[in-house]
């Protein structure tokens, strides 16, 4: 059981439903170098080169950093700046297809014989990165600092934010995929027991998981976690806590309480990577919200949002707002050029809202509180960051906020609490460094 | 490429509920005991509650103009100043004083000290305290329930009668219950007040933890004292001070644990005021003296984050 936490309406029977839909040929895509935790890739490729899909064009720069591939054959057309989501900018390859779909040669290998440098090698160079939302690059994770030891993996399928069912259809219509990566995980990291872990609301997917993980046994030891529906659960460190009842010490990473927490769809994304040497192209993506037909589609990474908006046939009124990723944490975008990243779950159209009020006093009610699954005090700390004190904010652990958007939820002042945590965090870091 | 609308911050779907609404609900848990005054002390009571809230509203609406703050008198924390201010005060207050009351409890109490949010008392209870101090005589003139006439005769409140050892029949526990007492306006019917607090609790406006932690403790509190427990509970402005005025969101503390320290201070000095002190009621001055200790007690009762044990300690739990 987590603490605190919200409970939004889920939206999730818009989608669930219906089998996941392909749209893996654009007519270009953007791909930005820096799409990920920690350092941008180096391009590797230059304007006028020919690519096929899946062909490395954007190498790891350091260990914290990630490869990038092709998701599409055709022309690189540019290699230039463009902004992310999130309003960094980063340079970006920009590919137009040529229509021949060349892919590069995979491969057919056996992971039981690999040992596990070698799977983590074959991870990283498929660029594989956190497929939940925080792009952290997989390989790193995987990556055991000297002295921990891997007690469990969590394969996280809670997917709590509302509106996105793209793990759940991902689980439901690859298990074997999925399972073998949560296997091939396992190895890497020298652990013989796991957890999957699902939320109450997706009806009979647990009937669907379970024969398979009794067929690891006894050399991987599987439970299936029904837990309670509760946002925000499918955060590691809340995931953690549901699970094993363990917290992870204050600016710890997860493998100091011995535990490692995986998206379903990179557990996927793993095993395609080690047994058939294919790098993270393509991913499962809910779209959502105000449109005719919410879906879950199959898009090659680098899409521009508009051209899945088109394809599904999407009109926007120039009110509706459009955001990447979930309800509770995604970005709201400024324009629909922007590409679909390996961190995009999801692509919800949303109707125009009263914005949140800066002026607006706050009442002292203590929801957010309650609601804060950190146990932080919002309240204070948004009190601070109103007056510029950011010191006062670190003093009241601003820098544990993991941005979930709880409390700015349950504000009935509709104060944007979370967006001033996030610049409290922004100046704090700046005057370390400075 | 399509234009959006301007950007906004995550989170994008939000609860439905906003500051206005909780104002507007905690009027409507107000409204059973306001019906009630009027039931029992007359038109008079009517005047009264219409001359606070019309005062209340006005003042924050024209302090905000000239603070230069945007006026927002539609999210009702004037009206409910003014009503809460209303039942604390006598049913035969000139009327006034009444509207000096409501300036003071928008005006010096509230807008003063940087308006809704930032109050460090109870506006309702500090106006009724500025009053008192000025006017201690039309204050503490109360009258029998169901005297309309400009011949009424004054009758002491219950507790004044105890305290001072008044001859003459105390009301039952079941008058006082229903509120056939003397008292300010909306102070005297529990039964009425208690419907409201329902409602309250109910849509997790307030939350049970000062009500209950204040009513114990006088409980408790009184029984040592040797007194009769039920009408220490009944008397005075317990209940809507406990339920309706402690509970006040900007000067009552932010956490569970904070807010039964809050209760349970307003209990012991409320029972120590009608045992040792000069007045026959405490709540008031209980109250707003606890308000002075709410930033002390937030401080103090901030819940254990996450991740706040040490690792050491953690690791070795690991079975």
């Amino acid at each position: 059981m987590i603490s605190g936490g919200v409970h939004p309406l889920s939206f999730k029977r818009l989608s669930r439903n219906f089998p996941i839909q392909e749209f893996l040929q654009p007519e270009r895509v953007v791909l930005p170098l820096s799409q990920h935790t920690g350092a941008a890739a180096t391009p590797v490729v230059k304007k006028g080169d020919e690519v096929v899909q899946g062909q490395l064009i954007g190498q790891a720069n350091g260990f914290v950093s990630s490869c990038l591939h092709a998701s599409i054959s055709g022309r690189v057309s540019s290699v230039d700046y463009c902004y992310l989501p999130s309003g960094r900018r980063s340079l970006a390859i920009t590919i137009e297809n040529d229509g021949s779909n060349r892919r590069i040669e995979t491969i057919s290998r056996d992971w039981r014989s690999l040992a596990s440098e070698q799977l983590v090698e074959g991870v990283r160079q498929a660029g594989i990165v956190g497929m939940g939302g925080a792009a952290f690059p997989t390989h790193v994770k995987l990556s055991l600092p000297p002295g921990r030891r891997a007690e469990l993996v969590i394969l996280n399928g809670c997917e709590c934010e509302p509106f996105l069912t793209c793990d759940e259809r991902v689980l439901r219509e690859e298990t074997a995929g999925v399972v073998e990566g949560l296997q091939i995980i396992c190895r890497a990291v020298g652990t013989g027991k796991a957890t999957v872990a699902l939320e109450g609301d997706k009806d009979g997917l647990d009937e669907i998981v379970r024969p398979y993980l009794k067929k690891l046994e006894p050399e991987l030891k599987v439970e299936l976690k029904i837990l309670p529906e509760r946002y925000p659960q499918g955060s590691e460190k809340q995931l953690i806590e549901a699970v094993t009842g363990r917290q992870v010490p204050s600016g710890k990473l997860p493998i100091d309480v011995g535990c490692l927490v995986f998206n379903v769809q990179t557990a996927l994304a793993i095993k395609q990577a080690v047994t058939e040497g294919w790098p993270l192209v393509q991913r499962v993506l809910t779209l959502g919200g105000l449109v005719e037909k919410p879906s879950n589609l199959r898009v090659a990474i680098g899409t521009p949002v508009e051209a899945i908006l088109n394809f599904c046939q999407v009109k926007l009124d120039g009110r509706k707002r459009l955001v990447m990723g979930g309800p509770m944490m995604g970005q709201a975008l400024p324009e629909t050029s922007l590409p679909v990243l390996k961190g995009t779950s999801g692509l919800l159209v949303l109707g125009p809202r009263e914005g949140f009020s800066e002026e607006a006093p706050c009442i002292r009610c203590g929801r957010c509180l309650q609601a804060c699954p950190m146990r932080l005090a919002p309240a204070e700390i948004g009190r601070q960051a109103r007056l510029g004190n950011w010191e006062g904010c670190r003093q009241l652990y601003v820098n544990d906020c993991i941005e979930c958007g709880c409390c700015a939820y349950v504000c009935p002042s509709r104060l944007p609490l979370v967006a001033w945590f996030k610049w409290a965090k922004a100046e704090l870091r700046e005057k370390k460094t400075a | 490429m399509e234009k959006l609308p301007l950007l906004s911050p995550a989170p994008h779907l939000h609860s439905s509920e906003t500051t206005g609404q909780v104002m507007w609900t905690v009027v409507l848990a107000l409204l059973p005991a306001a019906a009630g005054s009027i039931f029992f002390f007359g038109l008079r009571a009517l005047k009264i509650m219409a001359v606070t809230v019309v005062t209340c509203l006005v003042t924050e609406a024209a302090s905000q103009a000239v603070f230069h703050r945007p006026v927002r008198v539609k999210d009702g924390s004037a009206v409910v100043t003014g009503l809460l201010l209303s039942f604390v005060l006598p049913p035969r207050l000139p009327l006034w004083m009444a509207a000096l009351g409501g300036f003071s409890a928008i005006f010096l109490v509230k807008e003063l000290f940087g308006g809704l949010g930032y109050n460090i008392f109870n506006p309702a209870l500090a106006a009724r305290a500025i009053l008192l101090a000025s006017f201690p005589v039309e204050m503490t003139r109360f009258y029998p329930p169901f005297q309309t006439g400009v011949d009424a005769v004054s009758g002491a409140t219950p507790l004044t009668a105890v305290k001072e050892h008044l001859a003459g029949p105390l009301p039952s526990l079941k008058e006082m219950f229903l509120g056939v007492r003397a008292g300010c306006l909306g102070e005297t019917s529990v039964l009425l007040l208690l419907l409201g607090a329902a409602l309250l609790l109910a849509r997790r406006i307030i939350t049970w933890h000062i009500p209950l932690a204040y009513l114990a403790t006088v409980a408790v509190l009184s029984a040592i004292f040797r007194q009769n427990v039920a009408f220490q509970l009944l008397a005075g402005g317990l209940i809507l001070g406990a339920f309706f005025m402690a509970t006040d969101y900007v000067t009552s503390p932010l956490t569970s644990r904070g807010k039964l320290i809050f209760g349970i201070g307003c209990g012991i000095i409320t029972v120590l005021i009608r045992m040792q002190g000069g007045y026959p009621e405490g709540v008031c001055y209980a109250i707003l003296f606890m308000n002075m200790l709410v930033p002390m007690i937030d401080r103090l009762t901030y819940p254990v984050r996450y991740g706040a044990v040490l690792p050491e300690k953690k690791s070795s739990g690991q079975a």
